[in-house]
C-alpha cells in the first residue's frame, strides 16, 4: 500500500500512505479505514461483572441498560490519575466486553485481574489476542461495510452511536476515533486480512497514524500518554464528563478526586499566528503558565491546533501566548471539539 | 526522483544552488520533503542576518514535525522565498524549485567543498534500511 512504517509500541504502524492531508479530508468526506489491531479486547465474564465494573471505573455502568450499548470511562489509580481510558460493552449480565489502548494493555489487564481477585474473583477476565480491529470511519463507513459483509446489515443498521452487535465472527459497533459516523468491526485475526483486502476492493482507502491523529485532535479526543497519564486527574483531563461523582456509588479514585479539586482544566487552542501549535510547548495566559498537550496543524480549518492543559480561570474566548521557538504567538481558547462530521464547528 | 547533479547537497538534506553572480540558493531534498510529509509552515531567515555554516537559519514543519534547516556554508542572508508562507506545499511538490532563502557566501571555497549529487546519494542509501 505504500505505507510509510514507525515503530508504536512494539508495533509497526503505517504513519501514511501517501498524504496525510488527504488521508484525513478523505475520512472527513468519504470514508478511511484504520488497522488498529493493536488495540487489545479484554472481555469480563460471570456473575456480578457489571457491580464489579460500576467499582473499577470513574464513569457507572449502571447507565448502561441496553445489551450493546457502550459506554467511555477512565480507570483510575487509588491517588486518582489515570491508568487508561477505554469503552465498555455491556453484552449481558454475565459479560461485558472492555476495549483498552495498545501501550497499556498488559498493566490495565494485570490491574483488573488484582482487583478482581479481591473484589470478584468469581469473574473471568480474558485478554482476546485471538481477534483483530478495523476502524472503518466517514460518512460513507457504513454502507461501505455492509457492502463486503452483507450478512452483518440485519443486526447493525439499527445500531446508534455508541452502540454494537455481536453478528457472530464479527462484533460490530458504531464507535470510531475520528468524529466521524463508522464503525469498528473486531473480527478473528485469521480472516482480518481478507476483510482488508475487500474493503479496498470496495473502494474504502487505508489511512495511517498521522492523520488518525489529526482527526481526534479536531474531534477533541484524547490521546492517553499525551493528554493524560497516571500522574494526571481526568478533571483536569477534559474527561470530568466520564467522572460520576453525583452518584453514591464509590469507585477506586473516587475519594482522592474529591480531595483534590482540580486547579486546571483542558482547553482548545487555534493558533492565531502563522506557525504549528506542538505539545509541550508553554501557554503564557494572565493566570499563570499552561502547556500544550496535543498540536498539529487542523486540515479542516486549515489552521494549527491544540488541547492544552491551563489555570481554570482561564476562559473560552482568551487570547493567549505561546512560546514556539524564540517567539511569543497568539492563540485563542476555544471550546472544543473543533470538528465533526466533516465540518469545523469552531473559528477563529 | 534522481538527485539532481547540477546542486551541492549538505549532509542535513538541503539542497545548494549556486547563482552566476556567487550568491547561493538553499532549499531542502526530495528525499527529506518525503520524510516530513505535508508541509504546513516555512519560518525563513530575516533578510540581513550574517550566519554561521551548521547554524540554524529556517524551519520547516510539516503535519507531523518540525524540522530545522541549517546554513550550508556560513554568509549572509540575502533573500526569503515569501511565497512559502502561502504555499509551505510547494516544498512537497516541487522541492527543488522550492527554494528557501539566498545567502551571499562569506567564502566561495566552502560552497565548492560541499557534497555533489553521488556522495549526497550515497548519505540517503546510508540512512535507509
Amino acid at each position: 500500500m505504500g505505507a510509510r512504517m514507525v515503530d508504536f509500541g512494539g508495533w509497526d504502524m503505517p504513519v501514511n500512505y501517501g498524504s496525510q492531508i488527504d488521508e484525513h479530508h478523505q475520512v472527513r468526506n468519504d470514508c478511511g479505514m484504520f488497522d488498529v489491531s493493536h488495540m487489545r479486547v479484554v472481555d469480563v465474564k460471570g456473575d456480578g461483572v457489571r457491580s464489579f465494573l460500576r467499582y473499577l471505573l470513574t464513569n457507572n455502568a449502571d447507565k448502561l441498560t441496553q445489551s450493546g450499548k457502550a459506554l467511555y470511562s477512565t480507570m483510575l489509580r487509588p491517588e486518582g490519575g489515570v491508568i487508561d481510558d477505554l469503552i465498555i460493552y455491556f453484552m449481558t449480565e454475565q459479560w461485558f466486553r472492555v476495549v483498552v489502548n495498545a501501550g497499556t494493555a498488559d498493566k490495565d489487564i494485570a490491574w483488573m485481574k488484582q482487583q478482581a481477585s479481591t473484589h470478584a474473583p468469581q469473574l473471568a477476565i480474558t485478554s482476546r489476542d485471538d481477534l483483530a480491529m478495523v476502524a472503518v470511519q466517514g460518512p460513507n463507513a457504513r454502507s461501505k461495510v455492509w457492502q463486503v459483509l452483507p450478512q452483518t446489515k440485519v443486526s447493525t443498521e439499527g445500531l446508534q452511536n455508541f452502540q454494537a452487535a455481536d453478528c457472530g465472527t464479527y462484533f460490530v459497533a458504531r464507535t470510531g476515533y475520528t468524529g466521524e459516523d463508522g464503525f469498528e468491526v473486531m473480527l478473528p485475526k485469521e480472516q482480518v486480512e481478507t476483510f482488508w483486502y475487500e474493503l479496498n476492493k470496495a473502494g474504502v482507502k487505508p489511512i495511517g497514524l498521522g492523520a488518525r491523529d489529526t482527526l481526534r485532535l479536531e474531534a477533541g479526543m484524547n490521546l492517553y500518554g499525551q493528554d493524560m497519564d497516571e500522574t494526571l486527574s481526568p478533571l483536569e483531563a477534559g474527561l470530568a464528563w466520564t467522572v460520576d461523582l453525583k452518584s453514591e456509588r464509590d469507585f477506586i479514585g473516587k475519594s482522592a478526586l474529591l480531595a483534590n479539586p482540580p486547579t486546571r482544566k483542558l482547553v482548545g487552542l487555534i493558533l492565531m499566528d502563522r506557525g504549528v501549535l506542538r505539545g509541550h510547548q508553554p501557554v503564557h495566559t494572565v493566570h499563570g503558565i499552561g502547556e500544550i498537550t496535543s498540536g498539529s496543524f487542523s486540515p479542516t480549518l486549515e489552521k494549527s491546533i491544540a488541547l492544552a492543559r491551563v489555570p481554570k480561570e482561564v476562559q473560552i474566548g482568551d487570547t493567549v501566548q505561546v512560546a514556539i521557538r524564540d517567539k511569543m504567538l497568539a492563540a485563542k481558547v476555544v471550546k472544543y471539539p473543533f470538528a465533526r462530521n466533516g465540518k469545523a464547528v469552531v473559528s477563529l | 526522483m534522481s538527485i539532481p547533479s547540477n546542486l551541492k547537497y549538505v549532509a542535513t538534506h538541503e539542497w545548494v544552488r549556486t547563482e552566476d553572480d556567487g550568491t547561493i540558493t538553499i532549499g531542502i531534498t526530495q528525499h527529506a520533503q518525503e520524510l516530513l510529509g505535508d508541509m504546513v509552515f516555512v519560518e525563513a531567515p530575516a533578510v540581513g542576518r550574517k550566519i554561521k555554516a551548521k547554524e540554524e537559519v529556517a524551519v520547516v514543519e510539516s503535519v507531523k514535525a518540525a524540522a530545522d534547516v541549517y546554513a550550508p556554508v556560513s554568509g549572509e542572508v540575502i533573500a526569503a522565498n515569501s511565497e512559502l508562507d502561502s504555499a509551505p506545499e510547494k516544498i512537497n511538490s516541487e522541492p527543488y524549485d522550492a527554494w528557501i532563502f539566498k545567502l551571499k557566501p562569506d567564502n566561495a571555497a566552502d560552497v565548492a567543498a560541499l557534497l555533489d549529487a553521488e556522495a549526497y546519494q550515497a548519505v540517503v542509501d546510508s540512512e535507509a534500511h
